[in-house]
């Protein structure tokens, strides 16, 4: 072997300094990416010369538990590509506007001399208007200096305010956690200004109403690491490897350990090759599954078997001993509402009555009232909110019965609905006789009914499943096949896998799951079957266990202090927060293509779900339920000027004239008439997202109805009009004045908007980033200074503060009075204020503020002051506290340390003196120095509160971090594990890794639900309506009635696929999708996936390109073909981008083809407007409908012809 | 006894994620330059599937590595033999095609278009000629396709499956895939090194690290054809080969290589490997069934006092030899036997080694009874297929003979083709689970865990030393990075202390193009 040496001399090897020299760097700066992976990576940012040249992952995170696998290295193939970005193409580096909105808007100035009235001018102008509406998206752009454009969107603020109202400015930007400080610039300066800030979480479909509905929560979730402490993880919809790369090893890793790992999804999506089965079932019928699996536990581990771990855990933790009505309906029974204390003479003046309920105590046989339900939570009487076996009313102990089986009275015939097979049976159901004020009434547990609807028939009556095999009867084995595809054998062996597993380790079964199953129609039915399975075996609030959905980086770690300063609390009253879903199906006309929702939901007929999803909005935002902003047609500012020249003495007598305004119809809400131009949204700000395409369903009427340019919808209105909402013959299309993006790429949005601000990358600012996924905050930080002209979004909207506060002085120079209309809001005593659904506008009940109706506050504003309040932090904390989730605290304390400490810069202003936070790192310093995670004395000052309340011990929890406090510069040294705090509810004392509801079940802390427990049952009035009183499976509709195909299928048959979009392996939403290093690692685009049957049924071959389109827009694109796809569905990676390499459309007349949103369009279950009652009550980003574009169908043609 | 060291690495199959973090963290730091952008010196691809460059396993077409010749071996394509006689035209090099042609897009023309009619958008165009391009190919074609005429069907690995058994490999009761991340193997035979008319390439006595001399490289690209995982790439602008060079100025300075650094799934492990030079050349000309044992046999146990001793003799310094002693490779290839080469029958005696991956169990279908599709509810979607699939095993986890993709694929892979060793591994990778899970749930017997470890020829101690490292692993457990020792190289051209004051200073110059 003389031809291999091994060479030594340094001689031979000088040259060696060739590629050493490439590495040598001068600076390494600790910074992360802000862009909702959920990720929340702590990377290594190189930057050699001034230049930033690449970036790896930091290594030092604290260690948790020993017997737990390290965080480090945390990132993955996108972020690490993010340097590609500062210095590309790209990278917006001036102002940019349209040149049809610059000359036009500079000829009006010239004219005028007035910014504002030049501005005025133009929009008066319907043809100027027009002309540069029309011009959106087509080229045409121009540098500008910043001065220019923020005179330009602050004269459009003020012509705004005063023309309309401030509620007719509009913003939007993702989930904050990513980026929290830039996230809270815009909001500030939005709500000192009286604008609107949209909701996301649920806008993206990623809120998991399930969540909302069983445990009160927004979404509570174990921290990555946790998954390692499972013993059997399901894992469904989420593909681990692409959408939680940093933390797939933890998986991987605990298999290692002896975990089993079981995935389902239609597709052998990458995660597959970790499990040790996969389950391709149907795509979207997982629901059916997981009904079949609890038939199956109920059955052999409650019934025959029982198991008392799991019993003495449903107990505890759920609503299952809780009472509920049976009520008469012809000759049998239907499950009807909660038992009420205040319906038996005994409790009839109990405080709360209407919101404690009832459990029989096991060895009296005594009904009694327990403590921990929502009526305690708001007791003027505080300490009973704890969920012990006690009962409120003599603090005595009890042991609560399960089932009415050995002490019933009666069994009777209750009808059961099963959807799939739209098929009714009556099962026999135990039950109890109570005398109430309103008569002797029927009533049986909640677990007995979820016996007899999950077909377990435990030798009652009735027409209960024969046995496993019985496929006509819900929810067995064999009726799952007919929608899975899945064979019975399967069923049976996870589900006896799974309660085995769950009864040896105590509760370390695990669902993770993800946008693959939250984004279909009846996603919260799906979460609630598979949370059935979860519960049932004693899995939540469990390490290890837990229904785990990771859909969105929503976790706001010190959300107690950032609240207060992002939405500008500090200095005033309420916000106007915005439900973004049902706010877009209104404003970009979407509900006119709807139609009535029962044609594609499977509801039971009654006069609730007759109607249309528009006039149910309607009818939920004056019954206070949601939110809906613009409020008003006319101008709220106005409005309050026109109370106090009616005579109004103060805030009390306009809010006077107000409500009789409304109740004499005189006044008209904006959600009643949306296409009138009163009411159309106006000026739209957008930052750190991708408002027109990401997040668009329906992008193709955002583009006609908003932004007023060209679409490739073909949608016709639905014959069903809206019977309240009033109906306009013609849709208005260009509802938007102003659309203005700060970006740092040359995203689709900024390609549509009128002006573009250059922002700053996520390697040259300093902020804030938090997660699900792990319990570290990490910081932001600026490598290099914001390059060539870009500026952080904080100092983008301080700026536009100070000129908007400039602008003010010469036109609206009077201190105003504001009129905000608020929702009923969860975690306030608002959650009790509607036991029924009754509509005052309709006379079925009062009009009262607050109770019947939303409520109604008059809010100062100063809007010459807009600056000075935005720099400077409002004595507002010092005097009111903080707080989140129902926590509360005082920190005057805290607060005067800021500005006596050396350690924190003041504003002087007005003869006061206040912490300032005019540089970003300053607001940083402020939400860490005042939350309850990183300021340990807080922490123990809420759990002290907290003790008061549920009258349980747990400040020992914050006893080892009292000393601690974390600033900015500490998270740049190292990352920090924050405190426990009673604002979540994991307990992570010791290095133990964060799982949700641990506080509560260590604890005895109630969930904030109705009961207090986990709910099983859901006995809302429209959940009963609409047929979602218990876990239940819905099908998926069929794609003739979901209304996507009316026109294109109209001339003839073409072959209809379900086209699904989850996340993608190249991109973050749409953010790295046109990253070079992404595109050179996939195929050069967001191609269209195939199974090899579809492809050859349309001679589509691997690499072709394809037209997917239908009703509602078109994306071109080549086709990846596939084994690994089953018939019948396409995939489409979410997000593309319509700017590089999109072909103009054959199909829709050679104009340029959309991305994925192109063809969805925004379908809204009703049920979720329901307000007002327990953990059925508004929040924003927790309740309210989602969207989702999970059952979209599409047909598919090659292109003959590639034009660009 | 000629005792060496080298720097070898493990890659641990099972748990990579197919993010390709490795490969861009690579590619920022390496080859993000003109004439460098169609290299990836490390690469991930998905199994089954041609990879990158398309069908490099096919020896058929590239000519590369080493056969038999007799009682030795010799390079089967580009030798200084062979290779000379085609030295101005090398018959056997891909092409430009056969990686793909580096592409960007027009990005600017969505900021500077003019006003027009229609949206504008970024057009694709080739990094070379700068004109629209058809994409056509990339680095990363056939990621995730499991299946497809095109691609996984063509698997140089499918040799000596039956068709129906590769057939079945693309049915969705059987279908699965893997990924496999590539980078120099830095292989103790490296037939690069053997290849080169020049003598640019050379390995480094103190890591055996696999270099190409910039400065003595003459663009001759007989190393291109010469290394059978084709890792060598020709730089078209300079004119000079490139190749991963293991980020050596990383290792220097004590950090582990950039790929492995950023390695998010933890699958990579590096340390140092003792081996004995003496046997290359009887361990590279073995007969094909005897390749990995050979191989194998050539490491060295660091703890041996022999060893050592002969190690030291050859300047092995204390630091290496207490490295290779922690070393997590040595460890996984040898102590526990759970990592083998890749295709050891190309001779050239790879130092980076894999674990293979598990994988789930087939599934089998039935067709499924229609009939009640008439009852479903009239709004319900109905599936047009007609399989019913069940995918239950009798056990808490199927058998190794259960799972996705035929072990002879793996073998063909990871052991010159024989299904044993691949087999005895996948079987020890399950009796540490069974092992974990009778002592973290108990539900599997004591009786059941003591005759799996038996059968795997472990014991207890063993099954949780191999869990430890596979799943606890800190970083400073992946990676056993050895001093270099810089001082001591410096000092033989002049005096350290010097070095300290004047390092770093100069110009920066670019390489003289090589042709």
């Amino acid at each position: 072997m003389s031809w291999i040496q091994d060479i030594i001399s340094p001689q031979t090897r000088k040259w060696e300094e060739f590629y050493r020299n490439r590495f040598q760097h001068d600076r390494v700066v600790r910074s992360t990416h802000g862009v909702n992976c959920t990720g929340g990576c702590s990377w290594q940012i190189y930057v050699k010369e001034g230049i930033v040249t690449w970036e790896t992952q930091q290594l030092d995170y604290p260690l948790l538990e020993d017997s737990l696998p390290p965080y480090e290295p945390r990132g993955c193939q996108r972020g690490i590509s993010f340097s590609w970005y500062l210095y590309s193409p790209l990278r917006i580096k001036y102002p940019l506007i349209r040149s049809a909105l610059i000359d036009a808007y500079r000829e009006e100035k010239q004219k005028t001399g007035d910014s504002l009235t030049a501005w005025e001018n133009l929009q008066n102008n319907e043809e100027k208007r027009k002309q540069y509406q029309q011009a959106r998206g087509k080229g045409g752009f121009r540098r500008v200096h910043w001065d220019e454009v923020l005179e330009i969107m602050a004269a459009a603020n003020i012509h705004t305010a005063k023309k309309y109202g401030p509620d007719r400015v509009i913003g939007f930007s993702p989930i904050p956690a990513m980026s929290m400080l830039s996230y809270a610039a815009g909001a500030r300066f939005l709500q000192l200004f009286g604008g609107v800030n949209l909701s996301f979480y649920d806008w993206y479909c990623d809120l998991p109403t399930a969540f909302p509905e069983i445990w009160g929560e927004q979404t509570d979730v174990c921290e990555s690491a946790d998954w390692y402490n499972s013993k059997m993880i399901a894992d469904m919809g989420a593909c681990l490897n692409m959408t939680r790369t940093p933390d797939c090893h933890f998986f991987a890793e605990s298999r290692h350990n002896g975990t089993k790992a079981v995935v389902f999804s239609p597709d052998f999506s990458q995660v597959c090759k970790y499990a040790d089965q996969w389950v391709p079932l149907h795509a979207g019928s997982d629901g059916a599954f997981w009904m079949a699996v609890t038939h199956v536990i109920l059955n052999e581990f409650h019934h025959t078997n029982t198991t008392p771990y799991f019993i003495d855990y449903v107990k505890k933790y759920t609503d299952s001993p809780f009472l509920i009505k049976l009520e008469k309906d012809g000759d049998h029974y239907k499950p009807g509402r909660l038992l009420r204390a205040n319906e038996l003479e005994a409790h009839r003046d109990i405080e709360n009555g209407d919101w404690k309920f009832l459990q029989i105590d096991t060895s009296s046989g005594e009904l009694v009232v327990p403590k921990g339900t929502v009526g305690s939570r708001w007791d003027k009487t505080q300490g009973n909110w704890n969920i012990k076996f006690e009962n409120i009313v003599n603090d005595q102990p009890y042991d609560p019965l399960l089932t009415l089986l050995e002490n019933k009275e009666e069994v009777l015939q209750t009808e059961f609905t099963e959807y799939g097979l739209d098929k009714k049976s009556l099962r026999g159901v135990p039950v109890r006789y109570i005398e109430t004020s309103s008569g002797r009434v029927p009533v049986t547990t909640v677990y007995d009914l979820i016996m007899a609807q999950y077909g377990v028939g435990r030798g009652l009556e009735g027409d209960y499943p024969a046995d496993y095999t019985d496929k006509n009867a819900a929810y067995t084995p064999a009726w799952q096949e007919i929608f899975t595809g899945v064979d019975s054998k399967t069923v049976l062996q996870f589900a006896r896998e799974w309660a085995n597993t769950a009864n040896a380790t105590e509760g370390k079964c695990m669902i993770i799951i993800g946008a693959g199953i939250n984004h279909w129609y009846h996603s919260n039915l799906m979460y609630r079957a598979g949370a059935m399975a979860l519960m049932m075996c004693g899995c939540v609030g469990k390490n290890g266990g837990g229904l785990n959905h990771y859909v969105g980086q929503e976790k706001l770690a010190p959300s107690d202090s950032w609240g207060s300063l992002a939405f500008a609390k500090d200095w005033q009253g309420p916000s106007r927060l915005q439900q973004a879903p049902l706010w877009h199906y209104i404003n970009t006309s979407q509900y006119r293509y709807d139609g009535q929702f029962s044609k594609y939901n499977t509801v039971p007929d009654n006069d609730t779900t007759r109607q249309h999803t528009a006039d149910q909005i309607y009818k939920s935002v004056r019954m206070g339920n949601m939110p809906f902003y613009p409020q008003y047609k006319q101008n709220t500012l106005e409005l309050s000027k026109e109370a106090l020249e009616n005579g109004a003495k103060d805030d009390e007598g306009i809010k006077q004239h107000v409500l009789e305004k409304l109740k004499s119809k005189e006044l008209e809400y904006s959600v009643g008439d949306p296409e009138a131009q009163e009411n159309f949204p106006r000026v739209w700000y957008i930052w750190r997202g991708n408002a027109i395409m990401g997040s668009m369903k329906g992008h193709e009427y955002c583009l006609k109805h908003y932004l007023g340019t060209h679409s490739n919808a073909i949608g016709e209105d639905s014959e069903d009009h809206t019977q309240e909402v009033n109906w306009h013959e013609v849709a208005p299309t260009g509802k938007m004045d102003l659309v203005v993006d700060l970006n740092f790429r040359m995203d689709s949005s900024a390609l549509y908007s009128d002006i573009v601000l250059p922002a700053a990358s996520w390697y040259e600012k300093a902020d804030l980033n938090s997660t699900d996924m792990h319990s570290f905050i990490h910081p932001l930080s600026a490598a290099i200074a914001p390059v060539w002209e870009s500026k952080t979004d904080w100092d983008i909207f301080k700026e536009l503060a100070r000129v908007t506060s400039e602008v003010a002085v010469k036109h609206l120079a009077e201190p105003q009075k504001d009129i905000v209309n608020l929702p009923l809001s969860h975690d306030t005593a608002d959650e009790i204020s509607q036991p029924e659904v009754k509509d005052w506008y309709k006379g079925e009940c009062e009009a009262i503020p607050g109770k019947t109706m939303h409520k109604i506050a008059v809010v100062d504003r100063d809007y010459t002051q807009i600056y000075n309040k935005f720099i400077s932090l409002g004595e507002g904390i010092r005097n009111n506290g903080l707080g989140a989730h129902g926590n509360h605290y005082m920190c005057e304390d805290e607060y005067d340390e800021l500005i006596e400490s050396n350690h924190f810069p003041v504003e002087k202003q007005n003869g006061k003196t206040l912490p300032s936070i005019k540089e970003d790192v300053s607001a940083a310093n402020v939400v860490l120095h005042l939350s309850t995670l990183t300021n340990g004395k807080l922490t123990h000052r809420a759990y002290e509160n907290m003790e008061k309340k549920s009258g349980l011990k747990l400040a020992d929890l914050s006893e080892g971090s009292q000393d601690v406090r974390i600033n900015y510069q500490d998270l740049q040294a190292q990352p920090r594990r924050y405190n426990t705090s009673p604002l979540w509810s994991g307990i992570m004392n010791k290095g133990r890794a964060y799982a949700a509801y641990t506080y509560n079940v260590d604890k005895l802390i109630p969930w904030r639900t109705l009961t207090g427990r986990q709910h099983f049952y859901l006995d809302h009035e429209m959940y009963l309506d609409y047929g979602e009183n218990l876990p239940t499976y819905k099908p998926s509709p069929k794609p003739e009635v979901y209304g996507d195909l009316k026109q294109t299928l109209k001339d003839g048959d073409a072959k209809v696929l379900n086209c699904l979009t989850p996340h993608g392996k190249w991109h973050i939403h749409s953010t790295y999708m046109e990253n070079l290093r992404m595109l050179t690692l996939s195929r050069g685009c967001e191609p269209c996936w195939m199974s090899e049957t579809d492809a050859a049924e349309l001679g589509i071959k691997d690499n072709d390109w394809v037209e997917v389109y239908n009703d509602h827009g078109v994306y071109c694109t080549r086709a990846v073909v596939s084994s690994r796809i089953p018939k019948g569905v396409c995939i489409v990676y979410h997000v593309p981008e319509r700017t590089t390499g999109i072909p103009k459309s054959q199909v829709r007349g050679n104009k340029r083809a959309g991305g994925h949103n192109s063809f969805t369009r925004i379908h809204l279950k009703p049920n979720f407007l329901s307000g007002g009652y327990g953990q059925f009550s508004y929040h924003f980003n927790y309740w309210g409908p989602i969207a989702p574009q999970r059952d979209t169908h599409v047909t598919i043609t090659k292109m003959d012809k590639v034009i660009f | 006894m000629d005792v060496r060291s080298q720097v070898s690495m493990v890659f641990h199959l099972d748990k990579c994620i197919g993010c390709h973090t490795c490969s861009i963290a690579c590619k920022n730091i390496w080859t993000d330059r003109k004439g460098a952008e169609y290299m990836w010196w490390n690469n991930v691809e998905t199994k089954p599937g041609t990879g990158y460059p398309g069908k490099w396993e096919n020896q058929d077409i590239y000519k590369g590595g080493w056969e038999k010749d007799g009682d030795s071996i010799a390079l089967k394509g580009a030798g200084k033999k062979k290779g000379l006689l085609n030295i101005f035209h090398n018959p056997n090099m891909p092409m430009i095609d056969d990686y793909y042609e580096p592409f960007t897009y027009k990005y600017l023309d969505l900021i500077e278009s003019p006003a027009s009619d229609d949206q504008p958008t970024a057009r694709p165009v080739s990094l070379i000629t700068g004109k629209p391009i058809d994409i056509k190919m990339g680095p990363n074609w056939d990621d995730d396709l499991s299946g497809t005429p095109d691609y996984a069907r063509n698997d140089p690995n499918l040799e000596g499956l039956t068709p129906a058994e590769q057939d079945a490999m693309f049915q969705l009761e059987k279908m699965a895939f893997f990924y496999l991340p590539r980078i120099c193997n830095h292989c103790l035979n490296p037939a690069c090194v053997a290849a080169c008319p020049s003598g640019a390439i050379y390995k480094r006595g103190e890591d055996g690290v696999v270099l190409i001399n910039q400065d003595v490289c003459r663009a001759w690209r007989m190393c291109v054809t010469a290394c059978p995982y084709k890792k060598s790439y020709y730089n078209w602008n300079n004119g000079k080969s490139e190749k991963c060079i293991l980020c050596y100025p990383r290792i220097e300075a004590g950090f582990a290589p950039a790929c492995m650094h950023s390695c998010v799934g933890r699958i990579r492990y590096l340390g140092v490997i003792l081996y004995d030079a003496d046997q290359i050349e009887s361990a590279a000309s073995a007969d094909e069934s005897e390749l990995v044992d050979k191989q194998l046999d050539m490491l060295l146990d660091p703890y041996d006092p022999e060893v050592i001793k002969a190690a030291k003799a050859n300047g092995v310094s204390d630091s290496t030899i207490n490295a290779a002693q922690g070393s997590p490779t040595y460890k996984f290839v040898k102590k526990w036997g759970l990592a083998l080469p890749l295709h050891a029958e190309y001779r050239t005696l790879p130092m980076l080694f894999y674990v293979p991956p598990l994988l789930p169990v087939m599934a089998s279908v039935t067709e499924v009874s229609k009939d009640q599709n008439d009852n479903l509810n009239p709004i319900a979607k109905q599936w047009t297929d007609s399989w019913l699939y069940d995918t239950s095993t009798e056990e808490l986890w199927g058998t190794i003979d259960q799972a996705r993709l035929p072990l002879k694929y793996m073998a063909n892979m990871f052991g010159a083709g024989d299904e044993s060793k691949i087999k005895g591994q996948l079987q020890k990778l399950m009796a540490v689970r069974i092992y974990r899970r009778w002592k973290t749930v108990g539900d599997i017997s004591e009786e059941k865990v003591n005759e799996v470890l038996k059968d795997t020829n472990l014991t207890a101690e063993l099954a949780d030393e191999i869990y430890n490292l596979t799943s606890l692993a800190k970083f400073d457990d992946r990676f056993n990075v050895p001093p270099a020792h810089r001082e001591q190289a410096i000092e033989m051209l002049e005096f350290a202390g010097d070095e300290k004051g004047s390092t770093g200073f100069g110009i920066k110059e670019k390489v003289q193009r090589g042709l």
